[in-house]
């Protein structure tokens, strides 16, 4: 069973992502008052990106990127089969790091300080990710994600707080503003594109489907939050989806120090009163 | 095999004692590779020998009953107290003074009075636990001595004003390792003190050994440090022995925990001081200021080691109590302040320095906490951290021969410049901080321990992680750069220094590839003995850590790959690109483009941290003292 539940996962997340994305790209417009393009415009995007030459500053800063893409879909098959959520979280955490050195490594002002902020944004959502994984530990006394979507009511009644600190990163993982420092969605920002500004071609069509592959998982994660019914889960993973949108288009981008202040505050006292009531209910 | 254990156990102590001797009386620094080489290799192998022995989790009993050995060993105490004294005396570090004065006084008091009967049954033992320690020193040890060689050369050629007394160099190192057996082989607590005070001369000899003003005045930082430390240790053993008449390791294992309060409150508050807990770290980040062989030996296979094996012995002691709690406390409080120190640094030792205090504050918080599980990540972090630490400081030594500096914003393009040296500092930094590597194992293995104890403190070593994270990557970041036209400066490396470096580098991904071989069958047989359960690991956690490491080895393999179907173009520098593309013409001229890290400085900023730190180690440790009074 296992199995089909990785292929489904290996060919459908990139699909699901994409859709995503397009449905993103809609609402987005359509709160601006703008038609907006076609659902399925990024996946012409990608194609379109896959036809391109692949210009670069050093050569081998593609073949960071292309790890970044392997290991990010090893980490959401980790999960999706069902895996240790603290190992999981470990496998994102490289994944991501092959992707900040990706940005080091083109050697340009503007991904060097992309790749900066990058490392700084996992240093301000990591805390945030590993309560998730300790909370539910808590609760269900296992880090497998297979004992704990089997857990009988909606982890979200206990884990309210974690769940609010986990909502709050949750722009730095989608690239949303108010977190959107190190490359952003939207067309022009100070960082130029951040630490995407020296990839192009394939290169940067791979990263925006491992972006894809990773926005699932993340869902996969909200979705834990409500495993005990899967309608429900279903639905409240979209309800947070939108609801980045919502923030996206509401908020301006802040600095670093707003950011990783903020996250590590709201992970500290409302991530910790959460953890402190788990105790206390023993 | 039993029949050789003492044989096996008096020539790993004697045997870098002789070498040592001999390094002290060559007059031909041109011999010394002559000697060494071939003794590294013996030291190696007679430390490999301990595996042949079949322990389960019983310790075998040495007697060694010689009584000269104590008489030599209250002379050669005495002996080195007046040394000091002397040298103290001529500082006018009355500090120093006063410890020694006050230590040396109860240490005759105790020997003369009422420690004359004072008598070791067994005064040698040897356990998993020991041999895993002796595997450190012999092969880490030994394998930092044969850098040592090379690096000396080089280091008074760099070094003109610093006086050449390698032979003392050399002979102190090879004592030291010495000591090291001597401690994780006693069962005898004053032998035990013996070692550990030999430790603290070596180390405090070492430190100064350039001797200009700044090492002399960081060797006296240590010494005191340390002669608190030996101070509460001697205390430890005379209440120990006036409470409950025995002198020996084992036997205090087995006396009840409430009997045994003070006596193992003062000895873990010996091994924080040597383990540079807070209040007590600043003593090892000025010892940076010593020769890099020195800091790659007090940081990963010596010193410091000596300080977390003693404290992680009492686990068993601690665990459940609140002496345990405190002891967790000040490990955890050592972790965060020195991971996020490590943020605002830029010195590559330094950043080294204080990532050791940082993770043997992982150590120390595990004995605290002193469950099964936490003894268990606490042994398997301090294989890991011992490995990786020694192949960072021997990469940072080399650096700083072959470019002249060690400051992380001038190891730009290493990649091209020092490709092989910038590869395995590479590992050594994947090793520290990486899944699937050993230092990211362990701490998997704590974080799953402290959850189960306490899920509060689980919270703040959330934060402690996440800051490695940071500093660890902006590090390997800066290496992989390649701003400009870079030539290869590499030169080669003296083959000492080569093979060191080399093999710890193989061992780093090599431990980590047979780690749950490691804990099968030398981790969990002792800590089952101790405890009567052991950590499973789950057989696919251990399925997903291989195919992770192998992913990752693979990835040197991509770059047969390099360059191919992209083509090269300059970066976008927000003007017009000018000669390589490092400058740009901007508005008003030319300009040269410049890349400089994050040091987050006004959040992580060293000085203020230290002073919270120190201030809460002041706290916990005399929480643990006068807890333990009580």
């Amino acid at each position: 069973m296992n199995i089909w539940i990785l292929i489904v996962y290996l060919f459908g997340a990139p699909i699901v992502g994409g859709l995503l994305a397009g449905l993103d790209r809609k609402v987005t417009a359509r709160m601006q008052s703008r038609m907006g393009p076609p659902i399925l415009q990024p996946f012409y995007d990608v194609l379109k990106l896959l036809k391109k030459e692949t210009l670069v500053v050093r050569p081998s800063q593609t073949l960071y990127m292309e790890f970044f893409f392997i290991l990010t879909i090893f980490t959401g098959a980790l999960f999706f089969s069902g895996g240790d959520l603290l190992l999981i979280i470990f496998a994102l955490t490289l994944a991501c790091v092959f992707f900040v050195l990706g940005g080091f490594k083109a050697s340009s002002p503007y991904s060097f300080i992309g790749a900066h902020r990058e490392a700084l944004q996992m240093m301000a959502y990591e805390p945030a990710l590993l309560m998730v994984a300790v909370g539910m530990y808590m609760v269900t006394k296992s880090f497998q994600v297979i004992d704990i979507i089997k857990y009988p009511t909606p982890l979200i009644v206990v884990l309210p707080g974690i769940f609010f600190a986990f909502f709050f990163i949750l722009p730095i993982k989608f690239r949303k503003s108010p977190f959107d420092l190190s490359t952003s969605h939207h067309a022009h920002q100070e960082l130029v594109k951040g630490i995407l500004t020296e990839f192009s071609g394939k290169t940067l069509a791979l990263i925006e489907v491992a972006h894809w592959y990773e926005n699932v998982f993340v869902l996969g994660l909200v979705y834990l939050f409500f495993a005990s019914n899967v309608w429900l889960g279903l639905s409240m993973a979209l309800v947070v989806f939108l609801a980045q949108m919502l923030i996206d288009n509401a908020s301006a981008r802040v600095r670093w120090q707003a950011m990783l202040g903020s996250a590590w505050l709201v992970a500290l006292v409302i991530g910790g009163i959460n953890i402190i009531y788990l105790m206390a209910r023993g | 095999m039993q029949n050789h254990v003492p044989f096996l156990l008096y020539s790993l102590m004697l045997f870098p004692l002789a070498i040592a001797v001999l390094s002290l009386i060559n007059r031909w620094p041109g011999l010394f590779k002559k000697f060494i080489y071939p003794a590294v290799i013996v030291l190696i192998a007679g430390s490999l020998a301990l595996l042949a022995i079949p322990l389960k989790g019983t310790p075998i009993f040495v007697a060694a009953d010689f009584s000269w050995v104590e008489q030599a060993m209250l002379v050669i105490e005495v002996l080195l107290a007046v040394y000091l004294l002397w040298l103290a005396l001529k500082r006018k570090d009355l500090i120093v003074t006063a410890l020694l004065v006050v230590q040396t006084s109860i240490l005759l008091f105790f020997h003369f009075g009422a420690g004359h009967h004072a008598h070791a049954e067994a005064n040698l033992f040897l356990d998993l636990f020991s041999v895993i320690m002796a595997l450190i020193i012999g092969v880490i040890g030994s394998l930092i001595a044969m850098y040592a060689v090379g690096y000396m050369e080089d280091f008074h050629e760099h070094h003109a004003e610093v006086k050449d007394r390698r032979p003392l160099f050399l002979g102190l190192i090879f004592i030291f390792l010495s000591a090291m057996f001597g401690v994780c082989f006693s069962n005898n607590l004053m032998w035990l003190l013996f070692f550990w005070e030999i430790t603290t001369v070596c180390s405090f000899l070492l430190i100064g050994y350039k001797g200009d003003e700044q090492s002399i005045t960081n060797s006296f930082l240590a010494l005191r440090w340390n002669l608190l430390g030996g101070l509460a240790f001697l205390l430890g053993i005379v209440i120990l022995f006036k409470n409950c008449h025995t002198i020996e390791l084992n036997q205090m294992m087995t006396l009840s925990k409430s009997l045994v309060m003070l006596p193992v409150a003062l000895l873990c508050f010996a091994g924080i001081t040597k383990s540079a807990q807070l209040p007590c770290s600043s003593w090892l980040v000025g010892a940076m200021v010593a020769p890099t062989p020195v800091s790659a030996l007090l940081h990963s296979s010596t010193m410091v080691k000596a300080g977390v094996y003693l404290v992680l012995r009492f686990a068993g002691q601690l665990g459940g109590t609140t002496l345990g709690l405190f002891v967790a406390m000040i490990g955890l409080a050592t972790f965060l302040i020195g991971s996020f120190i490590c943020i605002s640094q830029n010195d590559g030792k330094k950043i080294l320095a204080y990532s050791t205090i940082a993770n043997l504050g992982l150590i120390i918080l595990c004995a605290g906490v002193g469950t099964y599980e936490a003894v268990w990540a606490g042994i398997l972090l301090i294989i890991f951290h011992a490995i990786a630490k020694g192949l960072l400081f021997l990469c940072v030594g080399a650096i700083e021969h072959q470019t002249g500096s060690r400051q992380v914003e001038d190891m730009t393009g290493l990649i091209v410049r020092l490709p092989k040296i910038a590869v395995m500092l590479q590992i050594g930094i994947a090793g520290m901080f990486l899944a699937p590597f050993g230092m990211l194992i362990s701490k998997w293995a704590v974080l799953r321990a402290i959850v189960d104890f306490s899920p509060f403190m689980a919270v703040f070593l959330i934060f402690g992680s996440a800051a490695t994270l940071f500093f660890w990557v902006k590090w390997i970041g800066k290496i992989l750069i390649v701003d400009r036209v870079y030539e290869k400066i590499e030169t080669r490396l003296p083959s000492g220094q080569m093979i060191a470096m080399g093999t710890l580098s193989v061992l780093t991904v090599l431990i980590c590839g047979c780690f749950a071989v490691v804990a099968h069958y030398m981790i969990d047989p002792y800590v089952a003995a101790i405890y009567g359960n052991v950590t499973v690991l789950s057989q696919g956690n251990v399925v997903v850590m291989g195919i992770m490491l192998l992913m990752v080895c693979l990835f040197p393999v991509t770059f047969l790959d390099y360059g191919s179907g992209v083509k090269m173009a300059d970066p976008y520098l927000g003007g017009a690109n000018v000669g390589t593309g490092n400058q740009y013409r901007g508005a008003l001229a030319v300009k040269d483009m410049e890349m400089k890290n994050y040091y987050l400085d006004d959040y992580f900023n060293e000085g203020r941290l230290m002073t919270l730190g120190v201030m809460l180690g002041v706290i916990f440790s005399l929480g643990l003292i006068v807890w333990g009074g009580m």
